[in-house]
């Protein structure tokens, strides 16, 4: 595959490699991938899409064997006519791949879950039951006085976070940089959050399995209820009760946590324990939450899928109607119950879940493939082959991605409406 | 290749016609003189005896962006409850369904477009586009089909501006900055809610009134108003500055929003879902009708003009920009949730479902006054029927709005069925009024497009963009502005007896005054040391909602 750019070097991008979608960078070099303002993510990114690969990559198969797009189009569209309940999975794409996804799904009758989902649907869970009170990157930037992070380190995910939000001293309002505390975070971890001149955050426990019962301890004190203990999940209640103090002494405290982090069962129970701390404490001072998405494309594809059914994934369409169950409508029960899937991957290589269904693969040209599935169509990759639209992980930013690189692949939603052509 | 529209009766108050027998001919899209020669009339239709008016505006409703998405997201269970709830309400407060009725408060983009053009709507705006999100707004609406559609602007809570403000730069600056945000999201209009407040929310403080000072930038609403008031004028765009008063849905509320009419120095204002911003302090409850003053203000003040906002009893979600006043209201949700959220050093959030109750004291009162209002105030050139989408109630609620305002006896009987506490406290039976015809259309086309300033829509003089409906003349108002026996979208016959034989595309209705770039030189740096995204990337361009020949951008001239 030939890197055949699209304008000369340098070109700002945007990249889609996490939730930050930074759109600062500048593409420098791609042999090697040199990247201003690149970060660990966002080199192994793009060196991931500019890597020189087989010609043979960019070919669809059908069954492993190499044809013609043509024919993987008609034989995608055969299995989704044959199937009465298709579960359409990964969805590793941006605003105009769901878009056309979306259509294809309501004429075939399919299911919709992301890859990320078993983590995105406890914050979506926690959001209906009480909804939460969030905020968005440029408001900690300028407001943040504390940033409390529980269960996540948060630079191994978003690595740019404290370098752009936390350690630039660039802010509206004149304030010091804020104090970043940890909570429930392996200390191994924790020197993300060591500022440039060397002062290391605050850690408060190691252990993320005890984030539970500390946040319920810290709700407690926060409302002056006493506890009858030393400690909880081995913190001594002194060291919460400090921690309750700086909350409600602090302007503008960022809570953040990752869903994704969270390893116990019923994580949406301790995130919505967080939402009722943040709630306390906005009774008498501002603060406001910030949870962190896992990334290909998750909060693009749950606003637009909400826009268009009416409902975030999970969900499906019978008849032309749009249903919802973020429990029934996962991947992992759907493939016991639909019979073919359709997985869709653009941002990453990644492999669909082992299954006997017959299966599409649309994604990445260098995706691996664990096991040969019926039809594989190799397409572009957003923001490097083709532009389009993403969501930042706060929603509230949806940026331009662009097109870096002339290359001989289709986009998604190309591939797609022309799979819902031969449906009709 | 003409078509002609034959013998309808024309409701069209631009151009001063009440009722009269007209035919009106079709031609690519517009509307043109009687053509010479008969024999290129290719297609008839006999409209004899029927009611033909423009397509109907609405000019204010959410249809796009943040808000309403997360409404969606949190409120998964409406779409299956909603239409059995619709199922189990008494008359007269239910209203007609269509069979493609989704009487849902947040219906998805197609279907927003579906159920305005199934009820003779073409155009509707999202009054409320946070700049920084205004993308999102433009995806939602650009997948919105039938109907054109726009946006107004939300400043005023932008640290940007308020930064300027603060700094007492010069009303060029702020003109040129107003502008540009103008261009940048593709709006037609500006709009402010709760002047200050939003900001003044991040710093702590819980309530802004008109005179009160932001603690950080210590300046007050009533500047803002009146530099954004002035900035609107000065650019020379039709559309005034659309204001959500400060303290939304406060008891006592009516003399910040009489106050608010003051502060406009007489230039044009528009005082956004009045009926929220009406609400005086007497009786026991100490929440009472201030209609009467509001309407009294609104008659005298000729530079004002206002859209009421009306509620109707049910289940709906309230969205609005107003972050500081919702985190007030989140008690009051129903279902008990709510989100509320800072956003990006521009804006704020809060979403909160509501089910309003016609046996609850303020949310009938509530009722009452906004039809207290529609009633009182005397030229329908200057109020306009809203129910602030989905806020009051659903957009597809209007007709049965319609009927309220039309029908005295109709209303009379709903009023009848109200909590009597709330009934005491209400004139509404006093009022005999009841709305021509014509006077909707005043309402709900030729007064909206002037308002917004779009040049070829809400009309039917030659030159006009033919989109048109047409309706039996029906006793029951509701049914018969429920269902319009055509549409037309651009000259095409859309929708027959209320359903939809055609899928189109509108445009998206911009306004672009004119300014000094310049001005960006000073937004870079700005956009570089305290935003998180780039300025470039902020800027929406053309292209985008283009979106592969979809979508379309008209520029209204002003």
């Amino acid at each position: 595959m030939k890197n055949n750019l699209n304008s000369p070097l340098p070109i700002s991008v945007t990249c889609p490699a996490c939730g930050m979608l930074c759109d600062d960078l500048s593409l420098n070099d791609i042999t090697p991938v040199s990247i201003k303002n690149g970060c660990a993510k966002s080199i192994a990114f793009f060196e991931q899409s500019f890597k020189s690969s087989k010609e043979s990559a960019c070919t669809p198969s059908l069954s492993g064997k190499p044809t013609d797009l043509n024919t993987a189009i008609k034989a995608a569209a055969e299995i989704l006519a044959k199937s009465q309940a298709p579960l359409f999975a990964g969805l590793g794409t941006e605003v105009q791949g769901m878009r056309a996804i979306m259509r294809l799904a309501e004429k075939s009758n399919a299911t919709l879950d992301h890859m990320h989902s078993e983590s995105t649907v406890r914050n979506t869970l926690t959001m209906q039951n009480g909804g939460w009170l969030t905020t968005t990157l440029s408001e900690i930037k300028n407001r943040a006085d504390v940033i409390l992070a529980i269960g996540t380190d948060i630079g191994s995910s978003h690595p740019r976070f404290f370098e752009k939000l936390v350690w630039d001293s660039a802010n509206l309002f004149s304030k010091p940089s804020p104090e970043v505390i940890y909570l429930g975070v392996p200390e191994e971890k924790a020197k993300s959050g060591t500022s440039p001149n060397g002062k290391p955050a605050s850690v408060i426990g190691n252990d993320p399995s005890k984030v539970p019962e500390i946040i319920n301890a810290l709700n407690a004190l926060l409302i002056n209820k006493k506890i009858n203990t030393e400690t909880i999940g081995s913190i001594s209640v002194a060291t919460l009760q400090a921690l309750v103090e700086k909350l409600k002494t602090a302007r503008y405290a960022v809570i953040v946590w990752s869903a994704s982090s969270f390893k116990f069962s019923h994580a949406e129970l301790t995130i919505q324990s967080i939402v009722q701390l943040i709630n306390q404490l906005n009774e008498t001072t501002r603060a406001a939450g910030l949870p962190l998405n896992s990334g290909d494309g998750d909060s693009s594809v749950n606003n637009t899928s909400a826009w268009l059914s009416g409902y975030p994934t999970r969900n499906r369409f019978v008849n032309g109607k749009p249903e919802y169950d973020n429990h029934h409508f996962s991947t992992q029960k759907q493939l016991q119950n639909s019979d073919a899937l359709l997985w869709i991957s653009t941002f990453n290589p990644l492999s669909p879940p082992q299954t006997t269904l017959p299966s599409i693969v649309i994604g990445h040209p260098d995706t691996k493939l664990d096991s040969t599935p019926d039809v594989f169509i190799p397409v572009g990759i957003p923001g490097v082959d083709h532009a389009g639209t993403m969501f930042r992980m706060d929603s509230s930013i949806t940026l331009p991605l662009k097109k870096l690189r002339n290359i001989e692949l289709p986009n998604l939603s190309e591939v797609i409406n022309r799979i819902e052509a031969e449906l009709a | 290749m003409i078509t002609l529209l034959k013998n309808g009766k024309i409701y069209d108050p631009a151009h001063n016609k009440d009722g009269v027998v007209e035919d009106i001919y079709i031609y690519q899209g517009r509307i043109v003189p009687k053509p010479l020669d008969q024999a290129k009339v290719t297609q008839t239709y006999d409209l004899t005896g029927k009611v033909v008016m423009a397509g109907a505006i609405d000019m204010h409703s959410h249809i796009g962006g943040g808000k309403v998405n997360i409404a969606r997201m949190m409120l998964p269970e409406y779409q299956q409850k909603q239409m059995q709830e619709i199922k189990n309400l008494s008359e007269p407060e239910a209203h007609i369904c269509t069979p493609y009725c989704s009487h849902h408060a947040t219906p998805t983009a197609t279907d927003t477009g579906f159920r305005y053009i199934e009820m003779g709507y073409t155009a509707a705006f999202e009054p409320a586009i946070s700049p920084i999100n205004a993308r999102q707004a433009h995806l939602e609406m650009g997948d919105t089909p039938m109907i054109d559609k726009g946006g107004y602007a939300m400043l005023g809570n932008d640290d940007y501006f308020l930064r300027m403000l603060a700094a007492k730069k010069d009303q060029k600056a702020i003109n040129d900055y107003v502008a540009w945000i103008l261009h940048a999201t593709q709006a037609i209009g500006i709009k402010v809610v709760n002047p200050g407040g939003i900001s003044a929310f991040k710093f702590n403080q819980r309530r802004l009134n008109l005179d009160e000072n932001h603690q950080h930038y210590q300046v007050s609403p009533r500047e803002v108003l009146q530099s954004l008031s002035r900035a609107v004028h000065e650019l020379g765009i039709a559309k005034p500055l659309h204001v959500h008063c400060n303290n939304l849905g406060a008891a006592g509320n009516f003399e910040t929003t009489l106050n608010t009419m003051g502060a406009s120095n007489g230039l044009p204002m528009h005082l956004t879902h009045i009926q929220f911003h009406s609400y005086g302090t007497e009786g026991d409850k100490k929440f009472s009708s201030a209609a009467a003053q509001i309407a009294e203000a609104l008659n005298k003040n000729k530079n004002i003009t206002a859209d009421v906002g009306q509620i109707l009893f049910n289940q709906t979600v309230t969205a609005s920009g107003d972050s500081m006043m919702q985190h007030l209201n989140a008690k009051h949700a129903n279902p008990k949730k709510s989100v509320i959220m800072d956003i990006e050093c521009d804006a704020g959030c809060g979403v909160l479902p509501f089910k309003y109750r016609d046996q609850n004291y303020v949310n009938a009162l509530q009722w009452a006054i906004g039809l207290e209002i529609f009633l009182s105030v005397e030229d329908p050139w200057r109020i306009f029927l809203t129910t602030d989408h989905p806020n009051g109630a659903p957009f597809t609620s209007y007709p049965h709005l319609i009927r309220l305002l039309m029908d005295k006896t109709f209303r009379n009987e709903a009023f009848a069925k109200l909590n009597l506490d709330a009934q005491s406290m209400s004139n509404l039976t006093s009022l005999n009024r009841e709305y021509s015809l014509y006077e909707i259309a005043i309402m709900t086309r030729a007064g909206a497009s002037k308002l917004i300033g779009l040049n070829d829509r809400g009309h039917l003089g030659v030159g006009a963009n033919a989109d048109i409906t047409v309706y039996t003349d029906q006793e029951n108002r509701e049914a018969m502005f429920a269902k319009p026996d055509y549409v037309f979208k651009n000259g095409e016959l859309v929708v027959k007896n209320g359903t939809i034989v055609k899928v189109v595309w509108g445009a998206t209705h911009t306004a672009k005054p004119a300014f000094d770039i310049g001005v960006e030189k000073d937004l870079k740096d700005y956009f570089d040391r305290y935003q998180t995204i780039g300025l470039d990337n902020f800027k929406i361009s053309d292209a985008e909602i283009f979106d592969d020949g979809r979508g379309s951008v008209v520029v209204n001239k002003n």
